[in-house]
Parts: C-alpha cells; structure tokens; sequence
C-alpha cells in the first residue's frame, strides 16, 4: 500500500514544478541564455552528475510503502505491517537487514568487541568473533584483500563496460543532432569540442559509476563503512540520510520564498508604510536567535506529538511531521535575507524607466509587479536559492546535532555524528560513523557550491562579462 | 616649432578571439606636432578610443596591438617594456577620461591623488609636492584651492572634478595629453569652462593635446588638424578651417548634413542610412560602400587609396586620380529629398496641457525619527503651455528639475502643489483609476534606450503592453497593431519576435516611440530622447517625431540641453534655472534674442560650428546652487554679470517683452 507523506507531496511537487519552469525557460532566449553558459562549464556539469545520484537516491527514498504481509495465506483481507518501507529500502533489502550485534569496522569479518565465547570444550575464552553477514562467505581472514580487489576489479569492468555503451549512446544522438557521423560525433566529445560540456559530464559521470558499483558490490559482501552501536549498517544509514538532507535543503526553500518575494518586492515597489511595516517586521525577526526560535518551536512540536501518539500510524509518519516542521521553522527564520535582496532590487528597479513607461501607460500595480518587477529579480532568486542549498544541509547537521534537529529515529548525518559523539573518546577510536557523514556531506556540499558558484555566475549581470 | 611629437604608423589592434577578431582599430596612420591640438572624430564604436588606449598601451585584457609603430619623441611605445612604459604614461603621455564622477577614487582626498601622481614621476615629498598640488589647483582654475585640497571628490560638482582630473594629468608635466570626450558629460556652461581652460593651458605650456570627440562644435572650438574616423580607419585629414569650410569624405559631409538647426526646421535632416558595417567582417572594399550617397562602381571591390586634397588627405575614391572613367554605382544609396516641407496643419492655438505653479518639493529627512528639516524644490512653480501639435522645449542645465516637471505633469511624482491642466481635466485632482484612465493621453519617452525597456520581454510585447487594458483587444489585433506602429516607425515586422537587446540604441529609441504610440496620446513628453545617440541617428529620430507630429497632431514637451535640437524641432522655448523658469517665449525670438542674462550665457556656451575666435561668451563663474538652498532673491544672481541690487533681495516678476516672450529678470523691469 502506497504510504504518502508530507515531504513526499512536497518533494515531488518541487520536482514538478522544478521541470515545468525547465520547460518554459526553453522557450525564453533570456532565461535559457544563462543556463546554456552553466552548461558550458565543466566543473558545474560535473558537479551536476554527483548532484543526480544523491538526487534519484534521495527520491527513489520518497516512495514509501506498507509492504503486504505475506505470512497470513488465510485471512480474506490483505494486511500491511505497520512498517514504512521506501523503494530504496526495497532495492537495497540486504543492507537494511543485514545487521551485526555491535559495532565492526569497515570491511572487518570480526566483530569490534571482545565476547567471551564458550568453545565445544566448555574452555571460555575472549576472542573477536566472527560476523554474521560481513565477510561470512570467507573461510579465514588471510583470504580477505584478495577477494576485495577481486570483487573491486569486476565491479569496475562492469561500471566501464556500461559507461562505454552510454558514451555511444550519447555520442549517437549527438551526432545525428548535429547530423554528423558518430566517429566523428565520439570524437569532438571526447575532445571537448562541443557547446554542453558532454566531455566533463562523462568522466564524472564515469567515477561516480566505478564508484557506486564498486561500493554496491562490496556492500553485499562486507560493511563497507563498518556497523554503529546496535550493528546496522553505517553505509545504509548514511545513503537515508541522503533525502532528509534534500529535504531540508529544498523544501525549506519552498517554504521561505512566498514570504520572501512577496514582501521584499511589496516593500521595494510600494515604499512608504508598508516598506516601513515589513521592514521592522523582518528585522523584528531577524533579531531573534534563530536557534532558540528552532528550539522553541520544534520542542512545542515535540510535546504535542508525546500527547497524540495515537494519531500518527506509524513512527516514520510522526518522524515525517517532525522533519516538516523542522523545514518550516528553517524557513520562517531564513527568509529575510532573501527579502532584503529583493526588497534593495525592487527599489531600484521601481525608478527604472520602464517602470515608470508602463505607469504612464496606466498598468497596475499587480501587473507591473508580475510582469516587470518579478522576471527581472528572478536571478536573485535562483541564485538565493542555490547557494542557501549547503548551508541549510550543514545547518540540520548542526541542529539534529544539538538535539533539536530531526527526529531520532530518521536517518540523517546530524544523527549519525551526534551518535558517533562519544565514541570518539573511546580507545581504539570507532572513527567510521563520523567519517561516512562526514564524506557524504562533505561531497554533497562541494557539489551544491560548485554548481551554485556557476549558476550565480551566469545569472549574475555584474559578473556577466560581454564579449 | 614643428616638430613631430608623436608619430602613428599603422597602428592596427584587435578585440576578441582570434579566430573571429573585432577590428577596432585597423592601421591608422597620423602624427601630432608639438603644442598642436589634434583632434579625432567618429560617431560611438568606430574605434576612436581604443585608438588612445592603443597608444597608451592600456588595451583591455581581450585586446591587442597586431602591428603598427607609435614613435612618441625618439622611442617606438610598442616595443617598450612594462616598466619602461609605466614611466611614459602620466609623465610623457596623460590622460584624461569622459567620466569625472569614476576617474577619482572616492574614499582619497583630492590632494592625495594629486600627490599621488607627483610621488611616481618626481621625487617631490612633503611641503614641496604640496605646494606643487596647490599651485596645480590653482592653474586648473579651481577656486580656494588650499581648502579644495582637502576635499572628497562627492564635495566638487561635475565640472569640478573634471578639473581636478585634468590637474592630475598635467602633474608631471606631459609633453602630450590625450582627452577622450573631456566634456561630454558636463553641462554646455561648465563645457565652455574646461575647453577654455584645456586650450589656455595648451597655450602655457606648450603641450600637444589629442581630443577625442563626436562633437563637431567642440573640435571647432579647440582643434587645429581634423581626422575622422569610421569603422576603424582614418578617413580623412586636414587643418580645421578646411575641414570645416570643405569637408571632403562623403560621410565627413553626411555628418555635417545630419546636424539640426534653425535654418534647417522645415526640411528633413539628412540621414546616413543603413549601419556601420560589423568590424568582425573582412572588406574587399570601401568601409562606407553601403552606406554612401556617391558612390562608385568601384568602391564595392577595391579598397580606397590616400589622395590629397585641400592641403590634407582623404581615404575616397571620388578623389583620387583613376575615378575619371568609372561610372556611378547603381549600388548608390539616395539622400533623402530634403525639399519636404513640414507644413503647419495645425493652428488652433488653445492650450491642450496648460501647467501653473507647479511646484514638487522632496523632504529632507534627518534624525532618529525622520523629521523633515527642509525641501529639495526640484520644481518651484513653474508654469507652461503647449497648445494642439505644438512642441515645448524645456531648456536648462541637469539638476535644473527640467526632468521632475515631466514626471511631474505625467503624474508620476505626485505634485507638491500647482495645476496640472490637461484638455480641460485637472489631473492632480482625479483619483487614481480615473487618471489610470486617463493615462493614454499623455506619454513618456525617456534618455536611455537601454533602461526604457524591460530587457525579458519581446518586443512585441513591450508595445502592446498599453493595448492590454481595452477590453475589445484580443492577441490576434493586438498583433495587427504591434505591425502597424513597427511600420510607422520604420522597423521591420519581425521586430516583435526578438529581444531589445538585440537592437541599437536608435533602433530601440524608436520602439520606445511605437510603445508611446500605441494608446494615441495627444502629448508626449520627450525626455532628451536623443542626447545618448550619435549625430546621424539622432537625425533619424527627430526626423520621425517631425513626421509623426504633422501627421497626427501630437504635442511634444521636448525636455532636453541641446539648443540645436531646440532650434530644429522647438515652437516655443523655456528655460529653466534652479527649480524655476526664466525665460518663455517663441523659439526664433529666444534664439535670436535672449532677454535673461542666463540665457544669454547658455546660448554663448554652444559651441558652434561657423564660428570661432573672439565670439561673445559669457562666461559664467561657479555652478549651480543647491535647490534645497536657493540663493535669496534671484537665483541666478550670484553668478550673473549684470546683477543689479534688488536682484540680491528680491525674486523678479514676470515681464512681457513682446507676445508671448516673458522674462523674470529686474534688468526689464527697471526698464518698464
């Protein structure tokens, strides 16, 4: 049974509207200028590729279910269990099942705590023991690198195999676009000699396959980046953080831009009072901590889900609300930075003459703020947008971190290092959970700037450089 | 005496790729004698400033100098090193730039840059370079210089900082100074001042002076030799009394033909059709080929030689020795009949928009809680009239709030007080959807093509933006009527499909003028609609408003500070001063006769083009006065030559001198 949540509705409503305005700016030469000078650019092209594997894993997260359960063969309903899954839980079973007493290190076969164990003999004895899934297809420990190298080097020809059949593919359809022939197509590709930067978009495209599909394979053999306390597996955690960390870096954004178009072009355009209004208003807010206003907000939240536990038919629907509210109170104290841009923008631009042409030929007020104001603050906008993208994923770091982020119980890599916190201080170091959060946002991040740094670069006109 | 201090060979830079090069500057070739002042002409993009930066070495990061030689004295400036260069410019060669407001640094006092400059080329440290930088201030006529020098360049006015930038430029001592469009964004008054003060230096000091203008009235007022350029290339050279007597270069002679005036107000200018030619492309034959109105067969294929002529050279085939047996180019492109006479269709005198003690104040606001301490008067009560297919000239100096009345009258700055009189409806008075209403009657045409549209729209649907608000318009007639008005303005069709920044600045003037058009109004304000255009485009549009004026009756208040367009297009004439008008009256009558002393002084400031020498100018001292601090009784009387006491204490009266001629000056009124 489909399960929808408020993050998936909202999710998948960006996307849609995401690809709606990709289909109007190809109609526009002024906004599909801009993007044609981002594609253009190798780095951002590359950062894009890294950008759409954590996007389609975040999304493939989205879809949740109630799997059916298939143990009662004579019941006449059909019964779920009360379980959400997500299509990426479904993919990706073994991971989520496979889990260890303890913690174990990355591609370890023995566990990281010495058990007493009791041999035939009755002899007790400390020993590591060995894992249950983690290497278990191993006779002994001596056989372990070879096979990782082994399971390394196939993966990587398969991952090559499948990039060079995409590389033709690609080349194909460039070449019969450009009505070329495909040798001749495969070569200004690889040369880089086209318009989109396709030369950068295939070599990263090339190290994230070789990377995905070696880690998968691994993973259905080792713990790649190790287990956490109660044996789960830290790779499984850190690829379902991926979605909350899209979650809060988009639908925030979502949530912040109403306020912050509307009242930064209403106190822009409109001056006077209501410049006056909207400006105490947003400094007024701007000048409460942000932090006790999430803490506040998100603890209140917390006491009325205590109180109503009833109402909620699964914990991830409560951890859901939870990551929902977590996105709204972000965006109700992010916005006003956006609004201030806007309302600067609108100032200037409501003494531009073509504002003024369009009052003297008697437009109103809504119209001249729709079709005039609007379009030419569209690149702040995006630009607000893009960039806020890392700092609202470190953000929830740091707030799930302090304990008033996201729900315990959700995957995210604010837990993950709050989690591993402690274990820091112990002797020898479990080092992995923080260093897969680490490198998981840390790659994220990068992504998210670079391909911002692009963006604002072409969008922005006083970087625009006119040659 | 005659010595050359500067000699230019060839001099060829690029712009651009390599692959599809701009070619700005394309192998000029000209020299400079020592204390001669030489001057280069061309309309906007034919290279006439990359020329200076060439020989400065100052190219921007995408340019580069391909061949040529620049012999400054004994030594080639192109093959010097960086270092050797840096102690050329300023010392050997300076430069001054159009621009005063961003040639200083404002957070430096203006006696550091000064210093600045003296510190580089000299080893003047301390008191001495101080007194220098004074003594600098002082030969550059600025006032007071002992305290000046310690000024913000936002302290000094425009003209000002102009002399402040030349002060810097003349600190070492150059034995050249190459002023690219010194004057162009300064007022005629204050233009009058830097011209004199360039050319008495010159006098002083001896030094060459390379002016780089598009203005022909200012290289008649300086200049000694004359080359024009076009599309990269010198066309033509010679002293300036020929130059001026006899132009030679068929487009020097279009140039001189599309300048308005009062002799020419009932014909059409003369335009130079068609575009400057990209310098991306290659020309097999003469770069003015397409455009020219003499033409040869010739001049499409073979490149043109350098013959003489007049005691100068010209780049033209007309001159040279082997044009005897080539017949016309049928290619030739036909100079418009200049016989078309404007008719006057139109002579109902009643008023359409008559305007009386307007006055728009700004507050000043201070203080933690805003309070207003006093008003900007940008308008103090002005009062005009336009009647029925008539043009205003709005006349005055920027900052003389000539700009506000136009708002002011179109309701975009609601008025202090004063009546707004439009075909009978007060228009201060009606509430805002009536005079939304009300709005088609009257439009705007603004300065700057480039901010007058919304640069995301079509250009189809800039001009049916007014079409919208009738009920009766679908897309279909709107579309039929958007065709009409590109027609009527002499665009093509397909104009509606593309991007406004895909047109020239005059092309975009006229979509400006179609979008106005297109609610028929009865009155359009003309906000200097051609000072940022070039001489032969500006024909162009004022030739279309003559036209659409006697053809459909509209009224025009033409805000501008150009007399020449005055003199073509103007009825009636007002000059504003300080918030305030002075002078009212027929256009032939103001022109010939000016009554008001600042008037006067405008007038003399012109530089004209068949004049030069000894003409009467006044010359006026110090600028304008802040409009949130008038000066008591008459405004203008702290700078006015004639200024009797009564003007100290008390504003003049109006007077009539004759119908319809009034002046606010006690000069008539003690008279009468």
């Amino acid at each position: 049974m489909l399960v929808l949540f408020w993050t998936d509705i909202l999710l998948f409503s960006l996307v849609v509207l995401v690809v709606g305005f990709a289909i109007y700016a190809s109609r526009k030469e002024h906004l599909r200028a801009p993007w044609r000078e981002v594609s253009r650019s190798g780095v951002a092209m590359s950062a894009l590729v890294v950008l759409s594997l954590y996007l389609v894993i975040g999304l493939l997260d989205s879809v949740h279910f109630r799997p059916q359960l298939a143990d009662r063969e004579d019941a006449d309903d059909v019964r779920y269990s009360t379980e959400v899954l997500s299509a990426f839980d479904w993919l990706f079973a073994d991971l989520r099942k496979r889990s260890e007493k303890t913690y174990s290190a990355p591609f370890a076969i023995h566990l990281y705590n010495k058990e007493v164990v009791e041999s035939e003999l009755g002899e007790r004895r400390q020993v590591y023991p060995r894992l249950k899934f983690g290497g278990a297809h191993l006779p002994n420990a001596q056989k372990k690198t070879i096979d990782i190298a082994l399971t390394s080097v196939v993966a990587g020809l398969k991952a090559l195999a499948l990039w060079a059949l995409i590389v033709l593919a690609i080349a194909r359809l460039w070449a019969y676009r450009e009505s070329v022939g495909t040798r001749q197509g495969l070569q200004k590709i690889l040369l880089g000699h086209t318009v989109v930067s396709w030369r950068a978009i295939l070599f990263s495209l090339f190290f994230v396959l070789l990377i995905t599909w070696v880690a998968i394979d691994l993973s259905q053999k080792y713990h790649v980046l190790g287990t956490d306390k109660v044996g789960e597996d830290v790779f499984y955690q850190a690829l379902k953080s991926i979605r909350t960390g899209l979650v809060i870096g988009t639908l925030t954004t979502l949530v912040m831009l109403p306020f912050a178009i509307l009242f930064g072009i209403m106190a822009g355009y409109f001056g006077g009072w209501v410049d006056d209004f909207i400006q105490y208003f947003y400094t007024t807010l701007n000048s409460i901590p942000s932090v006790l206003l999430i803490a506040a907000a998100i603890l209140m939240l917390q006491v009325y889900l205590d109180n109503h536990a009833t109402e909620f038919s699964s914990v991830s629907e409560r951890a859901d609300l939870r990551l929902l509210f977590l996105c709204l109170i972000l965006g109700v104290t992010s916005w006003t930075g956006l609004c201030r841009y806007l309302r600067g923008e609108s100032l200037k631009l409501r003494e531009i003459d073509f504002i003024q042409s369009a009052t003297a030929l008697g437009v109103g007020h809504f119209s001249i703020i729709v079709r005039h104001i609007l379009p030419n603050v569209m690149h702040i906008v995006l630009i607000t947008v893009v960039l806020d993208f890392s700092g609202l994923v470190l953000a929830e770091a740091v707030l799930s971190y302090v304990q008033i982020g996201v729900d315990p119980t959700t995957n995210s890599w604010g837990n993950m290092i709050n989690s591993a916190r402690l274990e820091m201080a112990r002797d020898p170091i479990v080092w992995w959970s923080l260093a897969a959060a680490f490198i998981f946002m840390f790659t994220l991040v990068l992504a998210a700037n670079l391909f911002s740094d692009a963006v604002r670069d072409a969008f922005d006109p006083r970087l625009r450089t006119r040659s | 005496m005659n010595s050359k201090i500067l000699q230019v060979e060839g001099l060829t830079s690029f712009l651009g790729s390599r692959e599809y090069p701009i070619r700005a500057v394309d192998g000029i070739t000209f020299d400079i004698n020592q204390g001669e002042t030489f001057a280069l002409v061309g309309e906007s993009g034919c290279g006439k400033s990359m020329t200076a930066l060439s020989l400065m070495r100052l190219l921007p990061t995408s340019g580069r100098i391909i061949a040529g030689s620049v012999r400054f004295g004994d030594r080639d400036l192109l093959r010097l090193s960086e270092t050797q260069m840096r102690s050329i410019r300023g010392a050997g060669i300076s430069m001054i730039f159009q621009e005063p407001m961003t040639s200083l640094n404002p957070v430096l006092s203006v006696g550091r840059q000064i210093l600045e400059s003296l510190a580089i080329h000299q080893t003047l440290r301390g008191k001495a370079a101080w007194d220098k930088a004074v003594d600098l201030l002082r030969a550059v006529g600025i006032p007071r210089p002992e305290q000046v020098i310690d000024n913000y360049p936002h302290q000094l006015s425009g003209g000002m900082k102009q002399r402040v930038v030349i002060a810097i430029a003349l600190a070492n001592e150059p034995k050249l100074l190459i002023a690219d469009e010194p004057t162009t964004a300064l007022d005629v008054t204050i233009q009058a001042q830097v011209l004199d003060l360039i050319l008495e230096l010159q006098k002083k000091r001896g030094m060459a002076v390379m002016l780089i203008t598009h203005d022909l009235g200012v290289v008649n007022e300086l200049a000694d030799k004359v080359a024009v350029m076009y599309a990269g290339q010198i066309v033509e050279e010679n002293g300036r009394e020929t130059f001026f007597a006899d132009p030679a270069h068929p487009y020097s002679q279009k140039l001189f033909d599309s300048l308005p005036g009062l002799n020419k107000r009932n014909e059409e200018l003369d335009v130079i059709h068609g575009f400057v030619p990209s310098l991306q492309s290659t020309f097999d034959g003469c770069r003015f080929f397409s455009r020219c109105h003499r033409a040869l067969t010739l001049c499409e294929k073979k490149v043109p030689v350098w013959s003489h002529h007049n005691d100068g050279r010209v780049f033209c085939h007309l001159y040279s020795t082997e044009q005897k047996d080539t017949g016309l180019s049928k290619h030739q492109v036909h100079g418009s009949n200049n016989e078309k006479l404007y008719a006057d269709n139109y002579n109902d005198r009643s008023a359409l928009l008559s305007v009386d003690g307007l006055k728009i104040h700004f507050p000043i606001k201070s203080g933690l809680l805003r309070r207003t301490v006093g008003y900007v008067r940008a308008v103090d009560g002005v009062t005009i009239e336009i009647p029925k297919a008539k043009t205003l000239a709005l006349v005055g100096e920027s900052g003389c709030g000539k700009t506000t009345v136009g708002k002011g009258i179109l309701q975009l700055i609601k008025p202090t007080s004063g009546k707004v009189m439009f075909e009978g409806m007060e228009l201060t008075r009606i509430n805002s959807f009536r005079l939304r209403e009300k709005r088609s009657d009257f439009q705007i045409i603004f300065q700057d093509p480039y901010s007058s549209m919304n640069p995301r729209m079509l250009v189809g649907d800039i001009i049916a933006e007014g079409l919208r608000r009738y009920s009766d318009s679908n897309a279909t007639s709107r579309r039929r009527r958007v065709r009409e008005l590109l027609e009527k303005v002499g665009l093509p069709a397909d104009s509606m499909e593309r991007y406004p920044h895909e047109f020239s600045g005059g092309q975009r003037q006229r979509i400006s003028i179609a979008r106005a058009l297109a609610v028929d109004p009865k009155l359009i304000v003309c906000d200097e609609p051609t000072s940022a255009l070039d001489v032969s485009v500006q024909a162009q549009i004022l030739n279309l408003l003559k036209d659409l004026q006697s053809h459909m009756g509209i009224s025009y208040l033409f805000i501008t500070h150009d007399i020449s367009v005055v003199a073509y297009l103007a009825h009636e004439v007002a000059v504003m001063y300080l918030g305030r008008i002075v002078e009212y009256g027929p256009v032939d009558q103001i022109l010939s006769q000016p009554k008001h002393p600042y008037t006067q002084a405008l007038l003399s400031a012109v530089p004209q083009l068949d004049v030069r020498g000894p003409r009467l100018f006044i010359r006026l001292t110090g600028d304008m006065p802040s409009p949130s601090d008038p000066p008591s009784g008459c405004f203008f009387h702290p700078r006015c030559s004639q200024a009797l006491d009564t003007c100290r204490s008390q504003y003049p009266p109006v007077t009539r001198l004759s119908d319809g001629h009034l002046t606010n000056c006690h000069l008539y009124t003690a008279e009468s």
